[in-house]
């Protein structure tokens, strides 16, 4: 069977098309790099997805930090993951890099905040 | 009066890397003047992530990859002015802002436009219909939600299918929103295609190609939308038309490059572009005036913005150091197969970024570059759409130097 994918690894977004059989990846065509094949092997076993949002930020000068997933987590377990960022308030000053949540889930994946939030004056 | 080298108009992405490349080359004298109450431009409120794979080989958020460029300009002591809009350039390179302290005059002898670019709004592209809150553009409904904390709307209709307009179409979702469908009147999807998978597909948010929004209805808050099919010159068929019960209605229908102070500086700008015409040095019309970033061509990845500002401040310190630039007396000619390129005007004796979108999608298309009927450059492409800017690095060695260069796409 062939079935074809859109890589999301880059910009890109290359049209792969991949030949399969028994769910394994017997060979693929239309990526320009090897992340291609990774991304089609592991978009039909298990897909993964990074994620963006924000946390409350008490006493800064924006009322929001931006938050990210620093790995990839399973793509099904989105809307959990988005629950455990909307509990989070953290204080300010938010500091870029900072983890607000560790391994979140237990998915292997730390929310950090990706944007420095001053105290208010 | 202040007296500068240079003066960098916005410091956004292209303002940040023109800002730091101009330090670098020897340029101390300079100001950065920015409009918003922090630097870093539209990056700030972009906080998906998919920034800095080409220039960090990493991808980071919007407000991580502006942040790297803000640690450099404060590492180095760039001096900017933040709070501050520039009201006036005039043609002598003399800048006006209205800042916190008043009125701020500046004579600068170069002035680096890079004031990004703005939304199309339903003004623009003239929806019909009533005239009620809840219909924002992409932009500014993102500005509510990833810096304000302020939702907009529960049931959502999104109209086109550029990449911020998907990126909010996942966003508002995550948020706890219902996204009723992206709607795009052109046959083919205006944004990447990573985007419509990993925005659209994985949230089961419908992309409607060929329909557009004709009746927009509601009294204080929007109630509804009406959407028609299109045919092939886009008029809305007779027949077609569904309502869709609403309370917001999106609108990511195109990007037109800010040059209203361009425009008073006596730069021309380009029908394709809708930015300045440049020369290879990035240089406007007027002598000494350059332009990078969505202000000269709106860009579908920030890599490429500051790859293109620092090749201008290259050019703007040459310039300064020089008093003048070599004369670019070669056009670069454009038939209909692409909506614009970049540069207008070359020497012929120099390297240089050319910068186009084809028009429509093509597939195993050929890039030609021709002078005098003969081509100096081809390449071909299995896929080449208008989401993705396509960027060749001319070589001198290859050009005529005297000669219009062409550049075609055919297929």
């Amino acid at each position: 069977m062939v079935k074809s994918f859109t890589c999301i690894m880059c910009p890109r977004g290359c049209e792969i098309s991949a030949e399969i059989s028994d769910g394994r990846v017997c060979s693929v065509e239309g990526n320009v790099c090897p992340k291609g094949k990774d991304y089609v092997i592991q978009e039909l076993t298990a897909p993964m997805r990074t994620i963006a949002s924000s946390v409350l930020v008490e006493g800064g000068e924006l009322p929001l930090a931006s938050v990210r997933l620093n790995r990839p987590v399973p793509k099904e377990r989105i809307f959990d993951v988005m629950e455990e960022i909307r509990k989070v308030k953290i204080k300010a000053p938010a500091v870029l890099g900072q983890t607000v949540i560790a391994d979140v889930l237990g998915l292997g994946s730390d929310v950090i905040v990706t944007k420095n939030v001053r105290k208010k004056s | 009066m202040r007296d500068v080298d240079a003066v960098i108009i916005g410091g956004g992405p292209a303002g940040l890397a023109a800002a730091v490349r101009l330090w670098d080359k020897g340029v101390r004298n300079l100001l950065i003047l920015e409009r918003e109450h922090e630097l870093g431009g539209i990056l700030r409120q972009c906080i998906h992530d998919g920034f800095g794979l080409t220039r960090f080989g990493e991808t980071l958020s919007g407000p991580e990859y502006a942040q790297r460029f803000i640690d450099q300009v404060e590492a180095r002591g760039i001096p900017c002015i933040t709070d501050a809009t520039v009201i006036d350039i005039t043609r002598d390179k003399r800048v006006t802002a209205a800042s916190r302290e008043g009125l701020v005059e500046i004579q600068a002898k170069a002035v680096i436009l890079s004031m990004g670019c703005r939304e199309r709004t339903r003004g623009a592209i003239r929806i019909p219909g009533d005239r009620p809150a809840g219909v924002y553009t992409a932009g500014v409904a993102q500005a509510y939600i990833n810096l304000q904390n302020r939702m907009v709307g529960r049931e959502v209709v999104i109209l086109g299918s550029g990449d911020i307009g998907m990126i909010m179409a996942r966003r508002l979702t995550l948020e706890g929103a219902h996204v009723v469908g992206v709607f795009e009147v052109q046959p083919y999807a205006s944004g990447l295609p990573r985007n419509i998978l990993q925005c659209l597909d994985d949230y089961g948010i419908p992309l409607y190609l060929s329909h557009t929004v004709t009746q927009i209805k509601g009294k204080e808050r929007l109630e509804s939308v009406v959407i028609s099919q299109v045919d092939d010159n886009r008029n809305p068929i007779p027949g077609t038309e569904t309502e869709y019960p609403c309370d917001t209605l999106i609108l990511s229908v195109g990007l037109i490059p800010e040059n209203e102070l361009s425009l008073s500086a006596g730069a021309e700008l380009d029908r394709g572009s809708n930015g300045p015409v440049v020369d290879e040095h990035h240089q406007t019309t007027v002598p000494g005036i350059f332009a990078a970033g969505n202000v000269l061509q709106v860009h579908d990845l920030v890599d490429f913005v500051s790859a293109e500002a620092e090749e201008l401040a290259d050019s703007a310190a040459a310039y300064l150091q020089a008093g003048s630039l070599s004369e670019c007396r070669l056009q670069v000619l454009t038939d209909g197969s692409v909506t614009h390129a970049v540069p207008r005007k070359i020497s012929g004796e120099a390297d240089f970024t050319l910068s186009f979108r084809v028009r429509k999608p093509a597939k195993n298309c050929r890039i030609r570059l021709v002078q005098g009927g003969e081509t100096v450059f081809e390449k071909k492409m299995a896929k080449a759409i208008p989401a993705e800017m396509i960027q060749i690095p001319v070589k001198a060695s290859w050009l005529k130097k005297n000669e219009d260069l062409e550049v075609k796409v055919e297929w």
